[in-house]
């Protein structure tokens, strides 16, 4: 019911702003352009950085997690999932935005996105790969494959699946995601200008147009998060669809 | 020169201790608390079929699985004693267990061909993730793996289908295939032939006997006719500890314990 209901308002709203101008067009000219494009640069940016070290992380818990620091890693692993995410965007303001960088920047957001990235795809990997059972691992070790190739080339491999479905998922989560990039990228009416410069995405994009004090603007909101909902639901739904088929067949 | 020297293996295996390829001295093994073998003395004849028989969880598994050191895998596990193969322990420091278990292969309870390959890539997987070079090309190695674990012909036009594709008994053979490509010295089996129905045992059961010209077999088997029909040798094992030893038929028509009389007449286990 709370789905439904938001999907109606999102779609009765938002739907009569869809048009190409709105598409493309920057922020001064009634679009919402620099924001579809920060939204999927930050993605891409993000996957580059969280997608390798979550499923290296996950693969390491899985496979050589049979140890303390590894339960260490898990207990972390776990509390980062849950972690508000305002507090991941004040650390990284603090840090990368006024400490390294110097100015609001791309990077600064990916890394938060990151933060909030890695954890879950470490876990979905772990879970994915102690799907594959023992017996594959025994037959691989008792060929007097080592135990770094077994899990590279056999064990991973079978479980490839799970882990890009999981991995998928866990983009199209943070896609939505607000705080981490609010103190970040900060926000912007122009297109890409570069990895020293603020950006926008269609979270924060909403967020300004809902605060805006002209009701046509306000109602433009709706706009907005209607193609962010379709962003993440075709990526959640595609995924799942092709998760789906490839159990069947 | 002659075929001794094109053949070194089959030199150290005739110049250990009787002919004999693998051997247990004080072999004690346990998981945690609990001791599933216990001063196990045994011997197991180059070029011969040894079964082990015994009633569940006398430590059947868990010996053969101490000789190509499987058994270390498991977290809780501690062993104890020595392990001779061609003379030298297995077990010593500077030994590393991968290249054991490249001498000593491995066919398991269940078929367990790895779920993403080919046919041809998992009888190939052993050669290629061990970077072991052989002088014969990859395709021959295959072919001849394949001969000899007698799947060739229903296979040779398949190659390229997922080794999960075929029946259970061929998926076992294939299992075989895959541990002959690396061509061990040993070949373990841990009830090769336990989730198989009569007919595919029947053909792995010729296949073993096949297989004592090239190598040395162990095989483990909770099925008395099973031993009887394939084995040289059989060992009985009850609660961790070797109770008899000697040629299968021996020890079968005659066993010289109360207790391997009763259980291969049926009175237990």
């Amino acid at each position: 019911m709370p789905l439904l209901s938001i999907l109606y308002e999102v779609i009765s709203r938002g739907a009569p702003f869809l048009s190409l101008q709105f598409f493309t067009n920057d922020a001064l000219h009634g679009g919402i352009g620099p924001s579809i494009q920060g939204t999927l640069i930050l993605i891409g940016l993000t996957s580059l950085i969280g997608v390798p070290v979550g499923i290296l992380s996950g693969v390491y818990l899985a496979e050589f997690g049979d140890n303390k620091y590894a339960s260490f890693l898990r207990t972390i692993n776990d509390v980062l999932t849950e972690f508000p995410s305002i507090v991941v965007g004040i650390t990284a303001y603090t840090v990368i935005v006024i400490g390294i960088i110097g100015s609001y920047s791309p990077i600064a957001g990916a890394v938060a996105l990151s933060f909030m990235l890695i954890p879950i795809v470490a876990r979905t990997t772990e879970e994915s790969l102690k799907l594959v059972p023992d017996s594959v691992r025994e037959a691989s070790l008792a060929l007097g494959i080592h135990k770094w190739k077994t899990t590279l080339r056999i064990v991973v491999p079978a479980a490839k699946s799970g882990v890009v479905t999981g991995t998928l998922l866990a983009i199209a989560r943070i896609a939505g995601e607000t705080a981490p990039i609010l103190l970040t990228i900060l926000g912007s009416n122009y297109f890409f200008q570069g990895f020293r410069s603020s950006m926008d995405a269609l979270p924060l994009r909403i967020f300004r147009d809902a605060r805006w004090d002209d009701p046509r603007v306000q109602a433009e909101a709706w706009g907005v998060a209607l193609i962010l909902i379709l962003i993440v639901l075709s990526l959640n739904i595609g995924v799942r669809l092709v998760a789906r088929g490839r159990f069947k067949r | 020169m002659t075929s001794k020297n094109a053949n070194p293996r089959k030199d150290n295996a005739e110049s250990s201790s009787l002919g004999m390829k693998m051997q247990t001295i004080s072999l004690n093994a346990w998981f945690g608390a609990k001791q599933a073998l216990k001063d196990i003395n045994v011997s197991f004849k180059t070029n011969a079929v040894t079964a082990i028989i015994g009633p569940s969880g006398c430590g059947k598994s868990t010996l053969i699985r101490c000789l190509n050191r499987m058994h270390e895998l498991v977290s809780s596990s501690r062993f104890s004693g020595k392990v001779l193969l061609d003379g030298k322990d297995i077990y010593a420091p500077d030994v590393d267990p991968v290249m054991i278990r490249r001498r000593v292969g491995m066919v398991f309870q269940k078929p367990n061909p790895f779920p993403t390959m080919s046919i041809y890539d998992n009888v190939a997987a052993g050669l290629r993730l061990t970077g072991v070079r052989k002088e014969e090309s990859l395709d021959d190695i295959v072919k001849r793996s394949l001969e000899q674990a007698t799947l060739w012909d229903e296979v040779k036009d398949d190659l390229k289908r997922p080794g999960t594709s075929i029946s259970g008994g061929q998926q076992q053979r294939l299992c075989i295939a895959r541990a002959i490509a690396l061509q061990p010295e040993v070949i373990l089996m841990d009830e090769p032939c336990s989730a198989l129905d009569p007919i595919a045992t029947a053909r792995i059961e010729e296949l073993i006997v096949l297989l004592k010209r090239d190598y040395t077999v162990v095989i483990v088997t909770h099925n008395m006719q099973q031993a009887a029909r394939v084995s040289d040798f059989t060992a009985f094992l009850y609660l961790g500890e070797l109770v008899e030893y000697g040629p299968t038929k021996a020890l079968f028509e005659n066993p010289k314990s109360e207790l391997t009389e009763k259980y291969i007449t049926g009175q237990f286990g």
